[in-house]
């Protein structure tokens, strides 16, 4: 477990998932802030094809891309597995996690844009919440089942950051009466302790997130 | 283990042959089916719901989708032989970054190039030599980018190899002198068996495209 590290940025949702890995599975860390206006050298030294966060260094080498950091994660401490072990179960888990991961950047310009653009977000994110609705989450707790898994992490963002862009941009999109499945799970997986004591403080990411919009608007006219 | 398998596929489909390249490596028998992507059939729609998409490996009856996690399950499932991923979790995760490197960037920019012109295609056709880059880097003096053995990372960009005809066509583009590393790493896979079975004639698909093109771009 010696020498675990994880760069990330507090406001992002993308090294939380990594957070909550290793914290249900409980390997101890030792957390860097990395501040993406000024990326430092290390980060562009261990990320340099994406030069993103968030990377875990494990004994000083890096592995990047979050989800690729939890099948990392999921292979070296198999304790409290994630990811179940059924080939076929195993499969469809990745589909999730990847139905997401090319889903989920429609989110984005509902929260960075406005007018038609705006609009279409909020058309393409709708979508995407139908069919996780209709067929991810069926009658089951979470997507993992009784406990949560790999694809309850991946749409963690789902849980957490999507009501601050909501708030922020002054749209409801996950409504309870049009989306019954996926607001129960939103419930239940913020409940889950380990999520519960490991997310980022709303206030201050409502505060973080308004200012971005306005300095993001701004920019682009 | 053995089972029925059927791949619903297209012929051109550079995800579709990493599937058939797996299904080659572990010598899996399985049935071919074309599918025809105009006039989507019941059987691909019910096994791909979602995606409506080619590939879909469909074993036993119950369908697996997206060509990379296909190609995991054939590990997982036919693990005797020809392992396709290494056995040690950090070469894992980076074989994991490279091949999804290769998903997230070589098909958008590689569309680019054939089904465009002008500006944009210009603009492409940077970014597609940009990318290769960074691989030739990546592949360093390496036989292959798994090292001494034909992997994962190999199997998710060879694929791409049969289509670069149209690229250097219809983007009037030489690869191999821009890139000469991933050339002769190409032709090196290409001397593997179930490569050379799987990927399509160049020209062959050169002319595929070249009908494709003709909905993009009015020339």
């Amino acid at each position: 477990m010696a020498g675990v590290k994880l760069h990330g940025t507090w406001y992002s949702p993308f090294p939380y998932r990594v957070i909550w890995a290793l914290k249900l599975k409980g390997i101890s860390y030792e957390y860097i802030e990395e501040d993406l206006s000024n990326k430092s050298p290390l980060l562009l030294q261990y990320n340099p094809v994406h030069k993103k966060i968030p990377v875990l260094v494990h004994s000083g080498k890096p592995i990047c891309e979050s989800m690729i950091i939890i099948e990392y994660i999921e292979e070296k401490w198999p304790q409290t597995p994630l990811l179940p072990s059924d080939p076929y179960e195993r499969a469809k888990a990745r589909f999730w996690v990847k139905f997401f991961e090319e889903k989920a950047p429609a989110i984005w310009p509902l929260y960075r844009s406005t007018g038609e653009e705006q609009k279409k977000a909020l058309k393409d994110s709708l979508e995407m919440l139908k069919i996780v609705e209709e067929q991810g989450l069926g009658e089951k707790k979470f997507f993992g089942g009784e406990s949560i898994g790999i694809v309850d992490i991946a749409f963690g963002v789902i849980a957490h950051w999507f009501g601050v862009f909501e708030e922020v941009v002054e749209v409801k999109v996950l409504e309870a009466h049009a989306f019954p499945r996926l607001h129960a799970w939103k419930e239940n997986f913020e409940e889950v302790p380990v999520i519960k004591e490991n997310l980022p403080d709303r206030d201050k990411m409502l505060d973080y997130f308004k200012k971005r919009r306005m300095e993001i608007l701004s920019a682009s006219q | 283990m053995a089972g029925e398998v059927v791949l619903l596929d297209c012929w051109p489909s550079m995800f579709g042959m990493r599937v058939r390249i797996a299904l080659a490596e572990k010598g899996i028998k399985y049935e071919y089916k074309e599918q025809d992507l105009k006039n989507k059939n019941p059987l691909l729609l019910e096994m791909n719901p979602i995606n409506k998409q080619i590939p879909v490996l469909i074993h036993n009856g119950k369908p697996v989708c997206e060509s990379l996690i296909i190609v995991q399950y054939i590990d997982e499932v036919w693990n005797d032989k020809s392992s396709l991923l290494p056995s040690d979790p950090y070469q894992r995760a980076q074989a994991r970054f490279w091949a999804d490197f290769v998903d997230k960037k070589v098909y958008g920019a590689s569309r680019k190039v054939w089904s465009t012109k002008g500006e944009e295609q210009e603009a492409g056709k940077r970014e597609f030599f940009e990318i290769l880059k960074t691989l030739e880097v990546e592949l360093g003096d390496k036989p292959y980018f798994g090292g001494e053995t034909f992997g994962y990372v190999d199997l998710s960009f060879i694929t791409f190899y049969s289509w670069f005809q149209a690229y250097e066509v219809f983007g009037n583009i030489n690869i191999e002198v821009e890139c000469p590393k991933i050339i002769a790493w190409a032709k090196r896979c290409l001397q593997k068996e179930s490569v050379a079975k799987t990927l399509p004639d160049q020209k062959k698909v050169y002319e595929f495209v070249a009908q494709m093109r003709k909905r993009f771009v009015s020339e």
